[in-house]
């Protein structure tokens, strides 16, 4: 009989493949169970983004720069096991307007301590040669980074095995196991599992497994769709959005957004995103989302007009009403600790998130304030 | 046309089968294919004053008659990019042309070579069987001077004797099975004799141009620089490891065919929803009940899709399907004929089945592979890639492999590693849909140009 | 027919393919590979696999296979992924 493991993450997506690993890196005994394959979710179905230029200052922010210094520093010797490419991020604005509300939002990241650069018109040119001309300005984020996500979670679960760690694939959990009030491990189809402590990180699925446990998480899918085309020399050098991307990102709207991402990859695919909907886990391909994706792209880059697409793939965001993520230990149900509703964020805020909850877990004092992610800032579902 | 009462795609047999029969049905038809003259590859054609065979001059004769009455139109060289599911579901075409919107579908969009990678296959002057033959009958061009066809299955010899004709020389055939199967199969040959007549004049071709036929044999790799120069053979135990104590032969060539029976195009049904299930051949195909209906209101199909068959239950299940359509949109259909096309389907089907199970893919064709050797041509994933993402990142099926390892996420989108990443994934269990369906399933049916998706 | 491949007369008959007139003039491959820079031409010959992508008249990336010659075409190796 091996004795019962400290933590049980549920989920092996990225944030419970970066909970297992700093989990096991501070000497616990860790177990990761997942319904599905690994990296199967949510991971599987967004583009890696790094970021900060779409933050305004606050506690997302502080933890956006917290995980970049985690990604760069502790973990930046792994960094190409999953492409790790500190490729700047470029905001364009189309109208003088835009412009202005741009270069205000950029003197208020700098305050903040974010690295930006306002990039006059005619300099756009020099950054991404194949923009469309006449735009009238750009800001330019040198510390926005991509990962390339499936690779991250697979490498960071591979890591943790190495020391000492057991991933379950195909393992759903059914319910908690309590002793009194407080969570004591996971009821599974495979099985009991006993734990010191269970970390929620189960992504889209993680409102409805604090259900299991019997407390309200608000998180609910956003869907988004992603084109992808044939694979290209170099043509987009940068991460490359335009202004109304941040606006969008903070949207409570539950219709149809759409705001143009672009980048390129390694493997010289180009993606285009990004759409927002809540349509639940609808998984139809909505053709009118494809064309408004490819509409918005052109204005862009109309170069890109004879290139072909070869798929297009969608995800759900898993997000809380107030767009920050849930971390930490649950008050109304002792043992049980959150790593989810990151949103279109996760992958960025993954490390950091980690660093943070099993910081927390081992008694150290956490390096950011955890207050504002408490999972009991929700009302009560009525 | 008005909106047409059926959209068939496809113009391959079942799809010219089911479109000539629906409009000679009184139904307004539209028939949707990509290339320039209908026949799809079994009746492809460079010209059409060459017949490709009686039974499509028959076709086109009823296809040009339908058309003259104003019951059929023919969009040709546009292929379907994208089905919007629905009430009426929509058909959106490359290159950029109105959309065709029917309430009933028939998709027959056929099949292609199911390959295995192979140490040296990416070399040019390799081949799938497949290709070969459709130079051949796209103009009598042949590929090269010396040939060695390999795989397995019945397709391997109509290629190697129409190379041979061509003035080819088919240096070797090698079948990986025990036999060509054909005559050894008594529950498949006596459901369609004319299949034993056929095997009798290729076995007599094979003879006329001493083609050597080697079972129990594959092209275990293929050698050359910019191009093949020569392969090796090997003898296969069993389970299709290759055999200790017999040397491998290394034959000269400069055409390599390779074919290892037939993948059918699912790309459109996955889109729609249809219920799908893995064939005696582990090929992923569509469920139709007994008259060609999928589970999907209004999509019936036809031909290789529902189960790799041939060319006779194509034209079989095309005419049922297309029977189907007119008897549910209350038109009078002759019931006996019904019953007929059905009887024939299921011989079909039976003798089908023989043939899949005289010619599986070696279980053991894992083990011809070498760490450099390419599974996914497209973004150029070696054996190696495939076997880290699996064996330490844990990519346990076809979905994760091609998450962590890109299997399949090029130009083709997994068209032609699909089959070998999934088995690959799956070691030595049985595949399951889940297994095969990530490999299948394109939201963008075929590459199409932003600029077209933007602007309808 | 004339066409030109990479500035040479290219022969081919009415109702060919591109890939079918190539390699009826002995043309083997005529684009490499991303990567490993490999050599490529016909493979499926129907369209499926995308080895024979070729420019066409200046439209890059177009399938040897599926393509019918035209009289005057101009036909360049490579490929915008090249």
């Amino acid at each position: 009989m091996t004795r019962a493991p400290d933590v049980v993450v549920v989920g092996a997506g990225a944030l419970g493949a970066a909970t297992a690993w700093f989990a096991t890196l501070a000497g616990l005994r860790v177990e990761v169970v997942e319904r599905g394959q690994v990296v199967s979710g949510t991971t599987s179905a967004c583009e890696g983004n790094l970021l900060v230029s779409d933050k305004e200052a606050g506690p997302e922010l502080d933890l956006a720069l917290l995980s970049h210094r985690t990604w760069h520093e502790e973990l930046g010797e792994h960094g190409h096991l999953w492409e790790l490419e500190q490729k700047g991020g470029l905001v364009v604005a189309s109208s003088a307007q835009g412009a202005r509300g741009l270069a205000e939002l950029t003197e208020r990241q700098r305050a903040a301590g974010i690295d930006v650069t306002v990039v006059d018109a005619d300099r756009v040119a020099e950054l991404e040669p194949h923009l469309r001309p006449g735009l009238a300005g750009a800001a330019f984020y040198p510390q926005d980074c991509q990962v390339q996500p499936m690779l991250m979670a697979a490498h960071l679960l591979r890591l943790a095995r190495a020391r000492g760690a057991r991933v379950r694939t195909g393992t759903t959990v059914t319910g908690f196991l309590r002793d009194g009030e407080r969570v004591v491990g996971v009821r599974t189809d495979r099985g009991d599992l006993a734990a010191g402590h269970v970390v929620n990180a189960a992504g889209t699925w993680a409102g409805e497994l604090a259900g299991l446990a019997g407390v309200h998480l608000p998180i609910l899918p956003r869907r988004g769709f992603i084109l992808v085309t044939e694979p290209l020399p170099p043509t987009v050098f940068h991460k490359v959005y335009a202004g109304e991307y941040v606006a969008s990102t903070q949207s409570a709207e539950e219709g149809l957004q759409t705001s143009t991402v672009i980048e390129g990859t390694p493997s010289g695919t180009i993606l285009i995103g990004s759409s927002r909907e809540r349509v639940g886990f609808d998984r139809t391909v909505a053709l009118p989302v494809l064309r408004e994706l490819a509409r918005k792209a052109l204005a862009l880059y109309p170069s890109l007009t004879d290139v072909a697409v070869l798929r297009s793939y969608l995800g759900f965001r898993p997000y809380c009403p107030d767009h920050l993520p849930v971390i930490g230990p649950d008050p109304r149900a002792p043992g049980l600790w959150h790593a989810a509703g990151h949103e279109g964020a996760g992958i960025g805020l993954s490390v950091g998130t980690a660093k943070l909850l099993v910081q927390a877990m081992t008694g150290e004092v956490p390096d950011l304030d955890l207050a504002p992610f408490a999972p009991e800032r929700f009302a009560e579902a009525s | 046309m008005a909106e047409p009462d059926l959209a068939v795609v496809g113009a391959g047999p079942a799809g010219l089968a089911a479109a000539v029969t629906a409009a000679e049905h009184g139904l307004r038809v539209v028939l949707v294919d990509g290339a320039a003259r209908p026949g799809g590859q079994y009746w492809r054609h460079a010209d059409e004053a060459i017949s490709p065979g009686p039974r499509y001059d028959d076709l086109r004769d009823r296809l040009r008659a339908a058309e003259a009455a104003g019951r059929l139109d023919r969009v040709s060289g546009h292929q379907v990019w994208f089905v919007e599911p629905g009430e009426v579901p929509t058909l959106h075409l490359t290159p950029r042309r109105e959309p065709v919107r029917a309430r009933a579908l028939v998709l027959a969009p056929g099949g292609y070579d199911r390959q295995l990678p192979v140490p040296g296959w990416d070399l040019p002057g390799v081949l799938a069987a497949g290709g070969a033959q459709a130079l051949l009958k796209g103009g009598q061009v042949v590929p090269g001077r010396r040939a060695v066809v390999a795989g397995t299955g019945p397709f391997l010899l109509p290629v190697a004797t129409g190379l041979a004709e061509a003035g080819v020389e088919v240096v070797a055939v090698c079948e990986a099975g025990s036999l060509a199967g054909w005559a050894r199969s008594p529950a498949g040959t006596a459901a369609v004799p004319s299949k034993t007549v056929e095997a009798a004049r290729y076995a007599a071709a094979l003879a006329r141009h001493r083609i050597p036929f080697h079972s129990r044999t594959a092209v275990t790799a293929i050698h050359g620089d910019d191009a093949v120069s020569a392969v090796t053979l090997s003898r296969l135990d069993r389970a299709g490891r290759v055999r200790t104590g017999v040397p491998p032969r290394r034959v000269e060539a400069d055409v390599v065919a390779l074919g290892w029976g037939f993948t059918p195009s699912l790309d459109l049904f996955t889109t729609l929803g249809a219920r799908l299930r893995v064939d005696t051949d582990e090929s992923l195909v569509v469920e139709v009940d007994a008259g060609q209906r999928t589970d999907v209101p209004g999509v019936y199909a036809a031909g290789e899709v529902t189960g790799v068959g041939g060319a006779l239950l194509a034209l079989a299940e095309g005419e049922l399907a297309a029977l189907s359509v007119a008897a549910d949109a209350g038109r009078p259909v002759a019931e006996r004929r019904v019953r007929a096309l059905r009887r024939a389907v299921g011989r079909g089907r039976r003798f089908a089945g023989a043939m899949h199970r005289a010619h599986p893919v070696p279980a053991s064709w894992e083990t011809w592979l070498r760490p450099d050797t390419v599974v996914c041509r497209c973004e150029e994933v070696t054996y190696a890639t495939v076997c880290t993402a699996r064996d330490e990142l844990g990519a346990a099926d076809a979905r994760t492999l091609k998450l962590l390892a890109r299997p399949g996420m090029g130009w083709c989108q997994g068209r032609v590693c699909g089959y070998a990443t999934a088995r690959l994934a799956a070691g030595d269990r049985p595949l399951t849909v889940d297994d095969l369906a990530p490999t299948c399933r394109r939201s963008i049916a075929v590459p199409v140009p932003l600029g077209e998706l933007a602007d309808p | 027919m004339r066409l030109t491949f990479d500035g040479r007369a290219l022969p081919a008959e009415p109702g060919q393919s591109v890939g079918a007139a190539l390699t009826a003039a002995g043309i083997r491959s005529w684009r490499t590979t991303r990567i490993e820079g490999r050599p490529r031409g016909l493979f499926c010959g129907i369209g499926v696999c995308f080895d024979c992508l070729v420019t066409v008249d200046g439209r890059p990336n177009q399938r040897a296979c599926l393509t019918p010659v035209r009289d005057g075409m101009v036909l360049e190796s490579g490929g915008s992924d090249g």
